[in-house]
């Protein structure tokens, strides 16, 4: 009986187990739980001693919140709340705090700041804490977090430290990690007192990439007041002076990359920009000044659908772009059907037309919205950057904006190389007479294309809030541009448009580290200048008799 | 064809007279009779005008290189700009030790930079002469180097609209810059005397605006025998028959660099008298948007024909000071809705209504 | 002798374009004056002359003929500066290189052209047409300060009375039938004092009556100036040539007088298709 009792209990608990399981995100198991309790029921009531051992308790038991409960209480903002004794993480928002639970790490709300009791701590325990906190980290699961301890213990001389840092070395699997643990150990080794270790330190120490190390070795290089160099040994600064060229010139290559990065990925945006441009523009001959109005209708379509879905800024973002690419086009369609169709033939008058519509937008979205720039929220996928060692991070929306082009302009390719609008669209581009002749109905043609010109001005807005602010100046400030890549890469010509979109954004990075980003854009801005008086028809220039007329 | 050129002289002519008119009659109501006669135009009227009427010079200036020549400048702001810069640094020099820091030769914005000389192209205007030359040279050797490499490589219609555009939108974003020297965001302002007079003082302020309708109608008269020369002609058959032309044997690029070395100069001088009118000249005035204004008074006027620029020049800027008034949201709206409807529906502007008015009537 | 004269002159040419204009020398002792050798100008691929080599002589009177594509107005756009070629050379007498030289210089030093189209200046009146042609110093400056002598609007008068339009010499060019437009620019042409005339398509849209006057004029020009007529129809162009160049795919197929070329097999092979 007895037995079978207990059988019966351990199933009971068994099947407990998993129901709760499944409810508390599944991978942890109530035994876990329960110390966790336990271990918090300490922390929030005991004394200082009992807080101590609490810590003890929470760093070992390798529960899922520890770490963070852990970090919190180091700065300051695990308290408990007066009303129900729970114990809560806070945020300060100024007036009070937005508190999370600390178990489930369940939004609770804004509270003022009588409302809580923060829990102290004793400088003591709060060395103490910091150990346990990078122990627990070195040991986390996700090799980001391990990294990030790593390279917070390399700047503590303690001896603690090295242990857990000799001992992680011994079983860890992430490469990165153990480079990182390698070049902690090489740089204590270069303050040793035997000079070969030192000398064979810094020579290992020239392979690695760390900011750490090219600080280090310049410090040796530098003179105090009375002109001696801080290193006193000349070999050593031989090794070091030779070890940090070999650097530099990583560092040189990566910075490098970096600006090539940076100018592919503003070149991007100009592409983004200027790609309806060069439809509209190169297969149509119309200048449409309302152009960056239609970005601007994009950006402030993101903006909107955001406001109507806030808690799934990644989704929003998503469904901003077919919303943005069909407002921006139709509104496009309305602007040829309405103004452009009745001036073919003279483009001067077209650009001034479309001018005025791109007043009346930017003034409707003023009254609408208040001139007052929006804040676009980026989703948390494209927000920080990808840390690729300590020379290099890309930040994830320009890159996400650089293969958000490319898929655009690939996109855009297809459909005027497969589809039958594309067919149309460049039959009537080169001989509107004979399109006209053979059936193609010019006009029509004439508006989808307007259309998609537009629809893709509409998409860029989509990726422009994403980096820049939302406001009625947001078109404004990219027209210019645009028509520059346009007509620098040659009117007509799709591929030219992305080549010139991508060399001009790369130059300007290049030449913004010593002119200055304004005065990189007027050098930009003259250099075409002077490149149309050149070579008036672009890069890649249309040649034959149409290129004539 | 007689008939049409007798009427255009009529309207030329009675345009003048309105112009004669608010060039002589109002300073004399205003210097003459008291201050509290009925006639006498206050300080507010008398500036506005003054700023109207460099606009209608500016119009006008545009009108001889898009009505005329058929380039359509979308830059012309930029000497008009350049212009006003030239006489604004002569009034900064003016200011002298009167400024906030009271530097006897740096402009206070210069102080606050800690730079502690007076850059080159500061030097000489202090002098008045110096000034006025360079309300001239500045906007003109722009114009020129520009439109020499610009119609030497014939670079024609939207591309030289747009690379006007790219030229006045390169010098916004240079004159923001502070290092430039020339106040940067905030530009040129707090000015005290011209010529050692108040430049505030009712009675400057009347001269000014003498000052503005005098040489707008000595610009008219200089621009309608321009036009009327062989030149003229030359420059209307360049807008009409381009290629024609060249085959003809004139190289058209120097016709149309100097015509739009000349209208630069217009331009550069409306803005020399703009600037102590209102006070101030800063970055703004390069702005793209500012120069696509200048086409639309000429569009809205009707362009190819002089007075019909500077009848656009001032009824739209009036329009403007109106509206803004009123209601600054409506401005926008109401100048977008002018741009759609003057180049879908008046091809000619204002004056090209009146002519086929008149037309129908006579028919 | 082809090769001959490009070697000996084209360095002259360069070093003197310039001031043989001043001087007014067009070298046609040896006859021709126009030579045009072995030139070529390709669009994206397409061969609109396929090295072609023509002498025009001073003072002749010649039409050219062809099929559309043939290369006749691409021609015509080489020898006036318009087009570049890809190779080949293009003298003007013997001396001047047409080559180094853009449309103004080309037209001052007395090669003027009628186009297809006729264009005039629309919003002007014939008498102002003709004056903007009139020979005379085109520079900026003295044309600013321009006015027409005596001499000079006599001049203009006769021109008027030539091409027939002295009761409309003061309507606006605009409002002229499409044959007296042909007729002013003719005019026009006339009024440059050229050397060598190169006439596109003169007779298009012109009255029978019209046609007449227009090979009667063109007929009565010769010898003072070379006149090169492209022109499809061949009834005119039998009424007034006498020696005939085909073109075809961009190169000279056959010259010779109306009769040998209309009885030439390769040119009704390409007129009438094979």
């Amino acid at each position: 009986m007895k037995v079978n009792s207990f059988k019966r209990y351990c199933w009971l608990s068994a099947v407990l187990m998993l129901v709760f399981s499944l409810a508390i995100h599944g991978d942890q198991d109530l035994s876990a739980q329960q110390p966790l309790l336990d271990a918090l029921n300490n922390l929030k009531q005991g004394s200082m001693t009992d807080r101590e051992q609490a810590i003890t308790q929470l760093s070992e038991i390798k529960h899922k919140r520890s770490l963070g409960i852990l970090q919190a209480l180091l700065d300051g903002r695990l308290f408990t709340l007066k009303s129900d004794a729970r114990l809560v993480i806070g945020i300060d928002n100024n007036q009070g705090y937005d508190i999370s639970d600390a178990v489930s790490s369940a939004p609770l709300g804004a509270v003022e700041q009588e409302a809580v009791n923060k829990i102290n701590l004793t400088n003591k325990l709060r060395v103490s804490l910091r150990k346990i906190i990078g122990q627990l980290e070195l040991s986390a699961d996700d090799p980001a977090i391990r990294l990030a301890a790593v390279k917070a213990m390399s700047n503590e001389d303690d001896e603690n430290a090295l242990a857990l840092l000799k001992a992680r070395a011994g079983i860890e699997k992430d490469e990165a990690v153990r480079q990182a643990i390698k070049v902690v150990f090489l740089m204590r080794d270069m303050s040793s007192s035997d000079k070969t270790v030192r000398m064979e330190a810094i020579d290992a120490l020239k392979e690695h990439n760390s900011l750490d190390v090219v600080n280090r070795l310049n410090v040796m290089l530098e003179k105090d007041d009375s002109g001696n160099y801080l290193e006193t040994d000349a070999d050593i600064r031989n090794v070091a002076k030779a070890a940090l060229i070999k650097i530099n010139t990583r560092l040189q290559f990566y910075s490098t990359i970096e600006t090539v990065f940076f100018g592919l990925s503003l070149g991007a945006v100009l592409v983004l920009a200027a790609i309806g441009l060069a439809i509209t523009f190169g297969v149509m001959g119309v200048i449409n000044m309302a152009h960056g109005e239609l970005m601007m209708l994009g950006a402030y379509t993101t903006y909107v659908i955001q406001q109507l879905m806030p808690n799934h800024l990644g989704l929003s973002v998503l469904l901003a772009i077919p919303a943005a690419f069909v407002i921006s086009a139709l509104v496009g369609i309305a602007i040829e059907r309405g103004i452009i169709r009745f001036l073919y033939g003279r483009p001067l008058e077209t650009l001034l037309a479309t001018f005025g519509v791109s007043l009346i937008l930017q003034q409707s979205v003023r009254s609408i919205f208040s001139p007052l720039n929006r804040s676009v929220a980026t989703p948390e996928w494209m927000s920080g950057s990808w840390q690729i060692n300590d020379f290099l991070s890309l930040t994830w929306n320009r890159f996400f904006i650089l293969v958000f082009c490319l898929l655009v302009f690939v996109m855009l390719l297809q459909i005027l190389k497969h589809t039958r609008l594309g067919l149309e669209v460049r039959a009537v581009a080169q001989n509107r007479n004979m399109a006209k002749a053979m059936g193609i109905p010019t006009a029509k043609v004439d508006a989808m294309t307007f259309g998609l010109g537009s629809g893709i001005a509409g998409v860029a807005g989509v990726a422009l809030s994403q980096i820049t602010n939302v406001g009625p100046n947001l078109g404004q400030a990219y027209i210019v541009d645009s028509f520059m890549v346009v007509v620098f890469g040659g009117v007509g010509n799709l591929l030219g448009t992305l080549v010139a979109g991508f060399s001009l954004g790369i130059a300007n990075k290049f030449l913004e580290p010593f002119a200055g980003a304004v005065l990189a854009k007027i050098l930009v801005l003259v250099f075409i200048i002077l490149f149309i008086q050149k070579r008036p028809r672009g890069l890649f220039p249309q040649k034959g008799r149409a290129a004539d007329s | 064809m007689k008939f049409i050129a007798l009427g255009q002289d009529k309207t030329s002519t009675s345009v003048l007279i309105v112009l004669a008119a608010v060039t002589f009659i109002i300073p004399f109501c205003n210097l003459v009779l008291p201050a509290d006669s009925p006639l006498h135009f206050s300080a507010y009227t008398v500036s506005v005008l003054g700023k109207y009427l460099t606009f209608a010079l500016l119009a006008m200036s545009l009108d001889l290189v898009w009505g005329y020549c058929g380039i359509l400048a979308l830059g012309h702001g930029a000497f008009f700009a350049l212009g006003g810069y030239a006489m604004g640094m002569y009034l900064m020099r003016q200011i002298g030790a009167r400024g906030v820091y009271g530097d006897p030769l740096l402009p206070d914005f210069m102080v606050f930079l800690n730079w502690k000389e007076l850059p080159w192209y500061w030097l000489g205007f202090d002098q008045f002469w110096f000034a006025l030359l360079m309300v001239l040279l500045a906007p003109g050797a722009l114009a020129f180097v520009f439109g020499w490499l610009a119609f030497r490589s014939r670079v024609t219609g939207v591309y030289l609209s747009i690379i006007t555009q790219a030229l006045t939108y390169a010098l916004l974003l240079a004159f923001f810059r502070n290092e430039m020297g020339f106040g940067g965001n905030n530009g040129l302002t707090d000015f005290k005397e011209i010529l050692g007079f108040n430049i505030q003082s009712e009675a400057v302020r009347t001269l000014l605006l003498m000052m503005s309708g005098i040489t707008l109608i000595g610009a008219f008269l200089l621009c309608r025998w321009l036009v009327n020369t062989k030149l003229g002609r030359v420059v209307t058959a360049i807008r009409d028959q381009e290629s024609r032309v060249r085959f003809l044997g004139y190289r058209v690029e120097m016709f149309k660099l100097w015509i739009f070395v000349f209208a630069a100069m217009l331009a550069g001088i409306a803005g020399g008298l703009y600037v102590p009118q209102v006070g101030i000249i800063n970055p703004s005035e390069f702005s793209p948007l500012n120069s696509l204004e200048i086409v639309i008074w000429v569009a809205m006027g009707g362009r190819g024909t002089l007075y019909g620029a500077i009848i656009g020049g001032v009824l739209v800027n009036y329009g403007k000071t109106v509206l803004t008034g009123l209601m600054p949201e409506i401005w926008l709206f109401t100048l977008g809705a002018v741009f759609i409807v003057v180049t879908l529906l008046l091809p000619d502007g204002i004056v090209g209504l009146l002519k086929r008015r008149s037309q129908e009537q006579s028919a | 002798m082809n090769g001959y004269t490009v070697n000996l002159f084209g360095e002259d040419a360069k070093a003197g374009a310039g001031s043989l204009l001043i001087k007014g020398g067009v070298d046609t002792r040896h006859g021709p004056i126009l030579y045009l050798e072995d030139v070529s100008v390709s669009f994206d691929g397409f061969k609109a002359l396929n090295n072609l080599s023509l002498y025009i002589d001073a003072g002749e009177l010649r039409c050219l003929i062809g099929p559309n594509g043939a290369g006749k107005t691409t021609l015509m756009d080489v020898i006036t500066g318009k087009t570049r070629p890809d190779t080949g050379s293009v003298f003007f007498g013997q001396t001047i290189d047409l080559l180094q030289m853009d449309e103004p210089a080309i037209a001052q030093a007395g090669i003027c052209r009628k186009f297809q189209k006729p264009s005039v200046f629309d919003a002007l009146t014939v008498f102002k047409n003709l004056e903007l042609a009139l020979k005379t110093d085109k520079r900026t400056w003295p044309t600013l300060f321009n006015h027409l002598n005596g001499e000079q609007r006599d001049r203009i008068n006769e021109i008027i009375e030539t091409i027939g339009l002295s009761t409309s010499h003061r309507l606006r060019a605009g409002i002229l039938s499409h044959g007296q437009k042909q007729w002013l620019e003719i005019g026009m042409l006339l009024m440059q004092e050229p050397k060598v005339m190169l006439v596109d398509e003169p007779i298009a849209g012109m009255t029978h009556q019209e046609v007449e006057r227009t090979a009667e004029l063109l007929v009565s020009l010769q010898g003072q100036r070379s006149i090169v007529v492209v022109e499809h129809d061949m009834e005119f162009v039998r009424s007034i040539a006498r020696k005939v160049t085909v073109l075809h795919e961009g190169s000279v197929l056959t010259e010779g007088t109306m009769d040998e070329v209309q009885n030439d097999p390769r040119v009704i092979q390409v007129y009438l298709g094979g």
